[in-house]
């Protein structure tokens, strides 16, 4: 059965890179075709053919803060979770949280741990589809290996068939308890201002509790297969380390009251390029700390700290430019709360030997490692004596005002913020989403990738690769475009000489 | 090794969701991988329209289509694989039947692009800049995609065989589709692929709807406490379990939380919203006009409401702002 499946894939694999080396030969000028999502890259080149500038566009817009307008606010939790099919349990949460604070209510304990409950489990099962399924082929099967290797079917033939069933079983099991307390796992009902519609039944419990172990156990296998496979192997530390992912910007995530990582909840804290604490706010004051700037080659908005500024694509104190995701989390946190996260945390630090790291692929990494602390988060949890409560929400009674409610997605830090008028119909609606805070970043690791790798008006073989790796590191979620099986992002190149000419172009 | 029959998957303007629900076949998705040949599918082998192109007319055998329409590429791809298909299915709410991008038909695309980019708090743009669909730079262009100000469903722009609803559908009725397509047993062109019976049929707490629904308040699921037991509407509560097609298991009812209407509504219903204002209208207990504008008060947007997944496709379509 395997091995026909890998066929199958093969024999698809096969023609897709004849079709893509027809095109590499042949240097077209095809600049319509795209698609929603599309990442979309525009290289041009000096007289010397050197890179001048290199643009990394997002094609996409739907609207959503404009089309809300008029719902009432307690419809958000279900309308926002459709930006985001592969994540919308971080904008359910983050949606759900701000309707607490347009409500100026406070959810009784319970339901708190409920939510946070289903928050982890979220942060574990997408985590997972990332190190096995888009990003993590890169290194699993390692990034030399041909096209046709790197995506979950060579994972498997890496890590053995046992293996992948587990990764699928278990994504499977964890899918399924998102759906248990929120009725669906893709767009889930289960927030509400003030509280959750639904608690877990006590005859329930104990498949949880099983759910729970085995979850972290999956959790520090996969940290044992990424040490195996990687921090063994010098080359892929070297890649890790090279110049071509190393940016000195600032770094962004939620922090609890002893600075420890949280994904559901606490304080933005944001550290410098050198590791200094830069501020540490309530998501209420976020507009104090953050502004987006409007290029007219993308859709998307580009964020950047109000207090330093907009200085343009470039890293270092002086910029305004920061960064979000899991490296940026352990960055600007002082530990992990949990013991074996925290472990892995200072495993972390120690072998790169500064703090914070400023290598975009270490990303990787950091993502093993919050698994982990999910894991364990989710074990606490679900043996809490109060996890059956059926004490799962009051009623707000406050006239709705202003509310913003933050989260870290798996992705980065997420925000939503609403205004209403007094029946909670919405007035005003702002989102930052957690790609967008990576954007600057992201369009400069292209560009330094293309500098690295563009001489004289040469193009190296690997450019696509080598801006590809970059994206993955960072999982991108455009119009969540960007999550493919094998973790290809549909990308096109395109480079232009001094007179605006395409030189070359390559597509994914 | 014979030939499988050819399938291929799209997407234009959706969220992920319909490709998660696809991965959420989980173990049976290497049945399914066996069964057919996956052509093209851009979220996981590499995007080549190029090699669709090439591809004979009607060679693919089913092309599942989820996301609403926006831009003209998305056309262009739509109209290209109905070509290449002897068999379309639209996958999803959005290629259904407009799907929540839809309610964006209610603002203008000025509207949209002044919100987005000049009056968000965040933003810092003096200049009022505006991303272009072309953007001159040294003699050349960088070019972004103009989108429509209207979101269409896929039959509002291509024929469409089949439809398989939900958003998203569940991986049970993918399945069954594919089995249903691979038998060659082919129901009447234009079926969709779910029960044609009312959620209200299949619910859970179908016994506690009462014959006669006696409506004299309409009541906001956040102001309520929910009774885990008792028919939404029996509480007040909006649910569009009358107006909507089975075949989601109920889950966001098992998930104590009412219905929203993403299955569509069943063969014998033109317009979603229409059905169940109809319903609604018919059961609010009161006879003076003051009552009724009082109970009706109770549903704040009824566009948002009665046509969260289906603005595209209903009687209405959109606002014309002048």
């Amino acid at each position: 059965m395997d091995e026909s499946i890998q066929t199958v894939w093969n024999e698809a694999q096969t023609r897709a890179n004849e079709a893509y080396t027809a095109q590499r030969r042949r240097i077209t000028v095809d600049p319509i075709t795209r698609l929603e999502g599309h990442g979309k890259i525009d290289i041009f080149l000096n007289e010397q053919g050197e890179v001048e500038r290199a643009y990394f566009q997002v094609p996409e817009l739907r609207g959503f803060e404009v089309f809300s307008l008029g719902r009432p606010a307690e419809d958000m939790p279900q309308i926002t979770s459709r930006i985001c099919g592969v994540c919308p349990t971080a904008h359910h949460m983050a949606s759900t949280k701000a309707l607490d604070d347009l409500y100026h209510v406070e959810p009784p304990s319970p339901a708190k741990k409920l939510r946070e409950l289903v928050y982890n489990v979220f942060m574990l099962e997408d985590h997972a589809l990332h190190v096995y399924v888009l990003g993590g082929p890169d290194f699993i099967v390692g990034p030399d290996a041909p096209p046709e290797m790197r995506n979950v079917l060579g994972v498997i033939q890496t890590v053995g068939i046992d293996i992948g069933k587990r990764v699928i079983s278990t994504r499977r099991r964890l899918r399924e308890f998102i759906a248990y307390l929120g009725g669906k796992v893709v767009h889930p009902v289960l927030g509400l201002p003030g509280g959750v519609a639904k608690g877990i039944a006590p005859e329930d419990l104990p498949q949880f509790q099983q759910l729970a172990k085995d979850g972290l156990e999956f959790a520090l296998f996969t940290l044992q297969v990424f040490k195996d496979v990687v921090l063994k192997n010098p080359a892929y530390m070297d890649l890790i380390t090279s110049d071509t992912y190393t940016h000195r910007t600032y770094y962004m995530g939620l922090v609890d009251e002893q600075n420890r990582v949280n994904f559901y909840d606490g304080k933005i804290r944001v550290v410098s390029p050198e590791g200094k604490e830069y501020a540490k706010f309530a998501a209420q004051a976020y507009l104090d700390y953050i502004a987006e700037h409007v290029e007219p080659w993308s859709y998307v908005k580009f964020c950047y700290l109000r207090g330093v500024g907009w200085k343009g694509f470039t890293d270092g104190v002086e910029s305004g430019i920061y960064s979000v995701a899991p490296l940026a989390r352990l960055n600007a946190s002082d530990g992990m709360a949990t013991p074996e996260a925290q472990k892995a945390y200072e495993e972390f630090f120690n072998t790169f030997g500064h703090k914070p790291v400023h290598h975009t692929l270490a990303n990787h990494w950091a993502r093993v490692i919050e698994m982990v602390y999910a894991a364990e988060r989710i074990n606490e949890i679900i043996n809490d004596p109060e996890i059956t409560s059926q004490n799962l929400r009051v009623i707000p009674t406050a006239t709705p005002t202003v509310g913003v409610g933050v989260v870290e997605a798996p992705r980065g830090t997420l925000f939503h913020h609403y205004e209403t008028d007094e029946k909670g119909i919405l007035r005003r609606v702002n989102l930052i989403v957690a790609t967008q805070n990576n954007s600057a970043r992201m369009a400069m690791s292209v560009e330094k990738a293309a500098k690295g790798l563009i001489r004289a008006g040469e193009v190296s073989e690997g450019l696509l690769n080598k801006v590809e790796m970059a994206f993955r590191a960072y999982d991108p979620c455009h119009a969540c475009a960007t999550h493919s099986l094998p973790g290809q992002m549909p990308l096109v190149l395109t480079v232009y000489n001094p007179r605006g000419e395409v030189i070359h172009q390559q597509r994914r | 090794m014979p030939d499988k029959p050819k399938v291929a998957f799209y997407w234009c303007a959706s969220c992920g969701g319909c490709e998660e629900s696809i991965v959420d076949l989980a173990e049976d998705i290497l049945e399914v991988a066996q069964a057919v040949d996956i052509v093209f599918w851009p979220v996981a082998m590499d995007f080549k329209r190029k090699h669709v192109e090439a591809m004979p007319d009607g060679s693919i055998l089913a092309t599942m289509v989820n996301g609403s329409i926006r831009t003209s590429e998305q056309e262009e791809m739509a109209h290209l694989l109905r070509r290449k298909s002897q068999i379309l299915i639209a996958y999803g709410s959005c290629a259904h039947t407009g799907g929540v991008p839809s309610l964006a038909n209610q603002f203008s695309k000025e509207q949209i692009l002044r919100t987005v980019y000049e009056e968000a708090p965040t933003v810092v743009n003096e200049q009022k800049v505006r991303p272009q669909p072309r953007h001159p730079y040294d003699g050349t262009a960088l070019t972004l995609p103009e989108f429509r100000g209207l979101v269409r469903s896929l039959d509002q722009v291509v024929e469409v065989d089949y439809y398989l609803p939900g958003c998203p559908p569940t991986p049970k009725l993918l399945k069954q589709a594919v089995l249903t397509l691979l038998s060659g047993q082919l129901p009447p062109k234009g079926t969709v692929l779910a029960p044609d019976t009312a959620q209200c049929d299949s619910c859970p707490r179908k016994e506690s709807k009462p014959a006669d629904l006696k409506i004299t308040e309409f009541k906001r699921p956040h102001w309520t406490q929910i009774d885990p037991e008792k028919c939404f509407l029996a509480q007040g509560i909006i649910c569009m379990g009358p107006a909507t097609r089975s075949g989601c298991e109920a889950q966001c009812i098992k998930g104590n939380m009412p219905c929203t209407g993403c299955f569509g509504p069943t063969s014998r219903v033109r317009d979603q919203g229409a059905k169940i204002l109809s319903a609604l209208a018919s059961s609010v207990d009161a006879r003076e006009p003051e009552e009724i504008e009082k109970i009706l008060g109770g549903i704040p947007d009824p566009v948002g409401t009665f046509y969260r997944y289906s603005l595209a496709k209903s009687l209405l379509r959109a606002k014309v702002t002048r």
